[in-house]
């Protein structure tokens, strides 16, 4: 396959055109030994239903949330996606353009991330979000940048209940030495806000905690938030979107800045990626924001319009001083976030939440009636997700489950090895009774015989 | 007529898409959560139906110019047609569907297109060893970055410093910063490359890196890039290769045997998949064996007939991404590269640099060329001459807008004065890059004869020049701050 359209009497002419005899003489700079030597050493071209073939083998080989019940969360997760919103981002006027850097030929890209950073803000109770980030880690990323220059302090104080990669990808960063990576250790799933303020000196940047934590746990946000500032640092919410449609929001608890993954706002799972972090915060720290913003303004007959505004903030101006090296960021998913709330809108996203509440609680219930089965937590108030303890190894389930058809969950053990029989389950607005009910049936059946007996300290990593 | 907003369109009431009813019984939000944990006034979101959600979007899709519509000849930004197949493969549901955290044993296709991605890449690149993680060319740069902190530790000192050219993108020494190293800037010679002597006397033992753009913004192949290789291995520095323009090289030249020991690649360049406004993108980082220990973490392994990600890699700086990438954007790639296969890739460069050339050639009666010669992938002009009967660059640029054309890079890279910088890539054809360098000519007749149309311009695009000192002194960056007005 091609996709040049080129005659060799076209390449003639333009050859003609230039002055050069043959088209290697235009590439003569290149010195003859940093050549590539005859053609790589890869496959030759294959058709387009060769290909469509061979990638849907690969499909086929992997589990899928259409094909197995999905109680996978752990920051990723299953919810529904309107064929109207795949429609319009597929759409080659927002796929194909490049970042909306003339204005006059972008306002549709301009508008929608103008409306994602109204909508963000309105879910979040902020003043100003920006076009996007990576993903929820590199916001978090962002959020410790801007905490350690706007307090001239180092430490970022970071909760256990903060998704694990989330502070793994804290940790990396951090080795650049900009800023220091201290933990509180979760309890019971959540943050003590007495443990934090014990850690909460006059070296702490910022008090980064997670709404809902990462064990499913609905942080008390205004205790936190008090504590983080009542010790001069920011007070910092990774937050999931989905909730805020139904929980009290960071800002409105009096959170500095609220960020977080958007892949529940109108994002396939993707195996993970394409992912959008959402970055949000108060207006006294707008010129401190990293990455992209959109502002409205007026055209020269007086129109209103959209403009990429405070540039300066920026790498592609400010070089070595601006407040972030990010360039590209994930504006098409930016967009599905927005196409995602304007078609749910109000109710739909607080329908959405609210059946995730309610048939999370229905699995939990059920499922810690079964003998043997617990919930770590006790009656600690959840949104979405929740933490199960097995009488036996938890990715013992998670294997008999698959059998059934069933992703049961994600074993804790993959990031805490002293938790061997922990399981995270998340329920979303997709699952229904039926699927729940197999669920229950399924683990009841696995549980039988082992409630009570010897538990096997296999290593748990699925 | 400007697009109402979103919340203009907002009637209380309506409804898009409807979920199926609740199929348990009910408790009720207030019995499951504490009240004051819960919102008392829900978001402001808009109430709308679908049809017209569907409308709003689409009337202001077609604002935008795009690939697809005609050329968008941005230099160092790749902008090449994006195949509409690999937008459907990553559609499949086994990949879209799939969860980063399911079981390894069921995620053992998408591993595998991972898997397959890195040994194209690698053989392209002519380098050993390779990471997916990073989501777009920034990225990759502060990893490498990281990852050369953590190699220079390991030998008792981290260095102070990293090399970047004048000439480079604002990413490098953003991100030089960002990793806590001193940006040293060396400045071009007059033939545009690295100037050597400079660089020599900018080097020392407290140089962590040196970053590189090959061939540079200004088009041009760094030809000394074997002696700069030298020079930096020389005190014991690390070379990066920044890949923005990776497309001059694509089965023509190989970064592995310009001894590069980091050279990253832009998926949403190089490789066709779309830039979605802004992004994703999809950043690769290939580096050279000593640096493997150092990769993100997680790697991809195969065993067998079986994949595995391993996450004991004790010398790694860590996890970059939430999970393993822009997984969609690898699909893509993937796709991109199956398409083209061994004969396709041969392709790329010399028919990108031959439109280059063939648009140079055109061109260079009436725009002063930044420098004489053949240029690889992308060129620079100045607009000095047009400057002098009172039209910018940025003007130039605005009356392209009228053609129904996008605007070239302007004022970029720094060290051109009025710099328009031109990356037409291979995709176009000869008839479309007559059509670009017709009006182009036409632009420059027109800053003779009626130079006030030029500057006025654009007058046929959905808005006119906006207001952007306006939009930069009181911001307005919500639906609220336009309500307050």
């Amino acid at each position: 396959m091609s996709f040049v359209g080129r005659s060799d009497a076209e390449r003639r002419a333009m050859l003609e055109c230039i002055g050069a005899k043959s088209i290697e003489e235009l590439w003569g700079a290149i010195p003859a030994d940093l050549m590539v030597r005859g053609a790589l050493p890869v496959d030759p071209p294959l058709a387009e239903y060769e290909i469509a073939r061979r990638f849907a083998e690969w499909g086929e080989r992997n589990a899928d949330a259409n094909r197995y019940a999905c109680f996978l969360g752990a920051g990723i997760y299953d919810h529904f996606i309107p064929a109207a919103l795949r429609s319009l981002t597929a759409r080659s006027e927002f796929a194909t353009a490049y970042t909306p850097y003339q204005p006059e030929v972008s306002q549709g890209t301009l508008q929608a991330i103008f409306e994602y950073q109204s909508m963000i803000c309105e879910l979040t109770g902020m003043e100003v979000a920006n076009a996007s980030l990576y993903d929820g880690a590199t916001a978090c990323v962002e959020a410790a940048h801007l905490a350690a220059g706007a307090t001239g302090r180092r430490i970022v104080l970071v909760s256990g209940g903060v998704h694990p990669h989330f502070r793994e990808v804290l940790r990396t960063y951090a080795s650049a030495g900009s800023f220091r990576v201290q933990e509180i250790p979760a309890e019971r799933g959540a943050t003590s806000a007495a443990a934090a303020r014990k850690l909460l000196t006059p070296e702490v940047a910022a008090l980064l905690w997670s709404q809902p934590s990462f064990e499913g746990i609905v942080e008390d946000g205004a205790a936190l938030t008090d504590a983080a500032q009542g010790a001069g640092a920011l007070s910092v919410a990774a937050a999931d979107p989905v909730a805020l449609a139904l929980l009290k929001p960071p800002g409105h608890e009096g959170a500095d800045i609220v960020v977080g993954e958007g892949q529940s706002m109108g994002v396939p799972m993707g195996y993970g990626g394409p992912l959008v972090g959402f970055f949000a915060t108060r207006k006294s720290q707008i010129r401190r924001l990293p990455g992209r913003l959109a502002g409205a303004t007026v055209d020269l007959d007086a129109r209103r319009g959209y403009v990429l505004t405070l540039q300066t903030r920026e790498q592609h101006i400010r070089r070595e001083r601006a407040t972030s090296n990010i360039c590209t960021n994930q504006g098409l998913m930016a967009l599905a976030n927005a196409i995602h709330l304007a078609l749910l809108g109000a109710g739909g996203m607080r329908e959405v939440a609210t059946q995730c509440l309610e048939k999370a609680h229905y699995l939990a219930r059920r499922v810690s009636a079964l003998p043997g089965v617990t919930l770590p937590h006790g009656d600690a108030p959840f949104f979405r997700e929740f933490v199960i303890r097995l009488p036996g190894a938890a990715s013992d389930f998670v294997r008999a489950a698959q059998a059934k058809r069933i992703l049961a969950g994600v074993p804790l053990a993959r990031f805490d090895r002293s938790r061997p029989r922990d399981l995270l389950v998340a329920v979303t607005e997709k699952r229904t009774r039926e699927e729940m009910d197999g669920y229950v049936e399924t683990l009841a059946e696995w549980s039988r015989g082992r409630a009570g007996s010897p538990l096997e300290e296999a290593a748990c990593r699925s | 007529m400007p697009e109402l907003t979103l919340r203009d369109l907002s009637v209380q009431g309506h409804r898009g898409p409807r979920l199926a009813p609740l199929d348990i019984p009910a408790e009720g939000v207030e019995r499951l959560l504490p009240r004051e944990r819960v919102r008392t006034e829900g978001p402001a979101l808009p109430e709308i139906s679908e049809p017209q959600v569907v409308r709003h979007f689409v009337n202001l899709s077609v604002l935008n110019h795009h690939i697809d519509r005609a050329i968008y000849p941005l230099g160092s930004c790749t902008m090449k047609y994006n195949p509409k197949l690999n937008d459907e493969v990553a559609q499949l549901q086994g990949l879209a569907a799939a969860h980063p955290l399911q079981p390894e044993e069921l995620s053992q296709g998408a591993m595998a297109v991972i898997w397959e991605l890195h040994g194209w890449l690698r053989a392209i690149m002519g380098m050993p060893a390779i990471t997916t993680h990073p989501a777009a060319g920034a990225q990759c740069e502060l990893t490498a970055i990281l990852m050369a902190r953590a190699y220079h530790g390991e030998r008792g000192n981290p260095r102070e410093e990293v090399i970047v050219p004048d000439s480079a993108h604002g990413t490098n020494p953003s991100t030089v910063n960002q990793v806590g190293y001193r940006v040293v800037t060396v400045p071009s010679g007059a033939d545009g490359c690295v100037d050597i002597a400079a660089l020599r006397r900018a080097v020392s033992e407290k140089t962590a890196a040196l970053m590189l753009t090959n061939p540079n913004t200004l088009g041009i192949f760094e030809r000394d890039v074997g002696e700069i290789a030298r020079i930096a291995h020389g005190v014991g520095a690390l070379l990066y290769l920044d890949g923005a323009n990776l497309n001059a090289m694509v089965g023509l030249a190989s970064p592995g045997a310009m001894e590069f020991d980091f050279a990253h690649i832009n998926l949403h360049k190089t490789f066709s998949t779309p830039h979605g406004g802004g992004g994703p993108g999809g950043g690769v980082l290939c580096v050279r064996e000593a640096l493997e220990p150092f990769l993100p973490a997680p790697v991809l392994e195969r065993a067998g007939d079986l994949y595995r990600w391993n996450h004991d890699r004790p010398r790694s700086v860590g996890r970059v991404h939430s999970y393993y990438g822009n997984f969609g954007i690898l699909v893509r790639a993937l796709c991109y590269l199956k398409s083209l296969g061994a004969s396709g890739l041969a392709e790329v460069s010399r028919e990108a640099i031959l439109n280059a050339n063939y648009l140079k050639a055109r061109l260079r009666d009436a725009y002063e060329p930044s420098h004489p010669g053949y240029c690889m992938h992308e060129f620079v002009l100045s607009a000095s001459r047009q400057k002098s009967r009172g039209v910018r660059a940025l003007d130039l640029g605005k009356r392209l807008l009228d053609f129904g054309m996008h605007a070239p890079t302007t004022y970029f890279p720094l060290i051109v004065e009025e710099a328009l910088m031109i990356e037409p890539t291979e995709t176009e054809t000869k008839a479309s890059l007559d059509a670009f360098a017709d009006a182009l000519l036409a632009i420059d007749r027109e800053t003779v004869e009626d130079p006030a149309l030029v500057r006025n311009a654009p007058t046929r695009t959905p808005v006119r020049r906006l207001d952007e000192a306006r939009a930069a002194r009181n911001p307005a960056v919500t639906w609220r701050d336009l309500e307050a007005g």
